[in-house]
């Protein structure tokens, strides 16, 4: 893989990444991120679904109307979504339950829609759709993150296994409750916003 | 009638859209600078969110539901279509917003350029399409209640954009840590918002 492919598929971890730098994609990030499995079903699907709609779109660039490429887009989006929904169905189906809409919801992720406008139509179908893995992956990563967060403080466990071990709890610990509140994931992405700018000056907001 | 106030208030107070379920975050997030801005927003979601739910809505009713063909005939009684749902939904949603986006052009021009990107964007505006999914998950019974549902859904969407830009327009005077200046602030400032709708959470109807 050439360097300038890496850099595409690196750049969305950190200085790019769609959900803390570029904000796009936040209703699932935060939505799913109660327990680990879910989130990481999730991000995978964001993952399939952003590579394979910037590949198809990348390929009928030149052949679709500007002013109706948001509908060819969706079109093409949902048609992604749809077998994804299906596939999860046949093979996780309790994960599949626990993510109720937000599997929908996939069609109007920002995320995908901003980089097959962005990326997708002007440049070629394979870098096109290492850009999509990339930026999927970017979303994954914090997806994980905070969905780590979540469900070890607030539930003491981890993909299901207990975690916090038995003796601490009989010395008086108690899952945070309030991890589980949709309120968490707000502060938590913020949170992770704001170390992540601390870092890298470069991404902080002049006002 | 008790049914369809209390599916109102349920969907702009205890499930409100954006403290509960987090859709729309990335228009509420971008747009909620002003709060004049994103009164015209929050206006043309709740616009949107009542036309496509109910037809959605119909939709779901007479042609895609298990065996909701047969008013075509014997023959179509076993079709399944309900996993096109998603794309019907969707293709509904974008016709919708291109009629509205129409209509305000001709009608309100100073809303139209004020809203500028963010119009046709509804489109894609996670609230819209879960709205009319939460609607097939929830499995309404009747067209009111349906009604209601878009109604109070988009009204809570508005309620917290309008209330965020307040907010945001006041904590322009505040020292903030320059990492936290901008999107940081904005997530925690929601998440505290999200506390107070908590409250909600007790009332039971």
């Amino acid at each position: 893989m050439s360097g300038k492919n890496f850099k595409m598929l690196s750049n969305p971890f950190n200085l790019q990444n769609p959900v803390t730098v570029q904000i796009l994609g936040i209703c699932s990030a935060l939505a799913v991120t109660v327990k680990l499995k879910p989130a990481i079903v999730m991000g995978l699907s964001v993952i399939v679904v952003t590579a394979f709609s910037n590949l198809v779109i990348s390929w009928m660039r030149n052949s679709i109307p500007p002013r109706i490429r948001i509908i060819v887009q969706l079109v093409v989006v949902a048609t992604m979504v749809i077998l994804v929904d299906q596939v999860l169905r046949a093979f996780v189906y309790d994960v599949s339950k626990q993510l109720s809409v937000y599997v929908g919801l996939i069609i109007t992720n920002c995320i995908i829609m901003g980089r097959l406008e962005a990326f997708a139509m002007g440049n070629k179908p394979w870098p096109s759709f290492i850009d999509g893995i990339g930026n999927g992956i970017g979303y994954a990563v914090i997806l994980i993150v905070v969905a780590t967060v979540r469900e070890l403080f607030g539930s003491g466990t981890l993909l299901g296994f207990k975690i916090v071990p038995q003796a601490v709890y009989d010395a008086g610990y108690i899952n945070n409750g309030m991890m589980i509140m949709p309120t968490m994931a707000l502060i938590l992405v913020g949170v992770i916003i704001w170390i992540q700018r601390s870092y890298f000056k470069q991404l902080n907001e002049k006002e | 009638m008790q049914e369809i106030i209390n599916i109102f208030v349920r969907s702009v107070f205890i499930d409100n859209m954006i403290f509960s379920f987090f859709l729309g975050m990335c228009s509420y997030l971008a747009v909620s600078k002003t709060v004049k801005t994103s009164i015209g927003l929050g206006i043309a979601v709740v616009f949107v969110q009542v036309i496509t739910v109910p037809v959605n809505y119909l939709l779901l009713k007479y042609v895609m539901k298990p065996g909701a063909l047969s008013w075509l005939g014997e023959t179509f009684q076993g079709v399944d279509l309900s996993f096109l749902s998603f794309m019907v939904f969707i293709a509904t949603i974008a016709a919708m917003v291109q009629l509205v986006e129409m209509v305000v052009e001709k009608f309100s021009p100073a809303l139209y350029n004020s809203l500028g990107i963010f119009l046709p964007l509804i489109a894609v505006n996670c609230a819209i399409l879960g709205g009319s999914l939460f609607m097939e998950q929830r499995e309404y019974e009747n067209i009111g209640q349906v009604l209601s549902w878009g109604l109070g859904s988009g009204f809570g969407w508005m309620l917290a954009i309008v209330s965020l830009a307040a907010i945001r327009e006041k904590m322009k005077y505040n020292q903030i840590p320059p990492a936290l200046k901008g999107m940081g602030i904005t997530f925690i400032v929601t998440g505290l918002m999200s506390i107070a709708f908590m409250s909600f959470l007790g009332i039971k109807i």
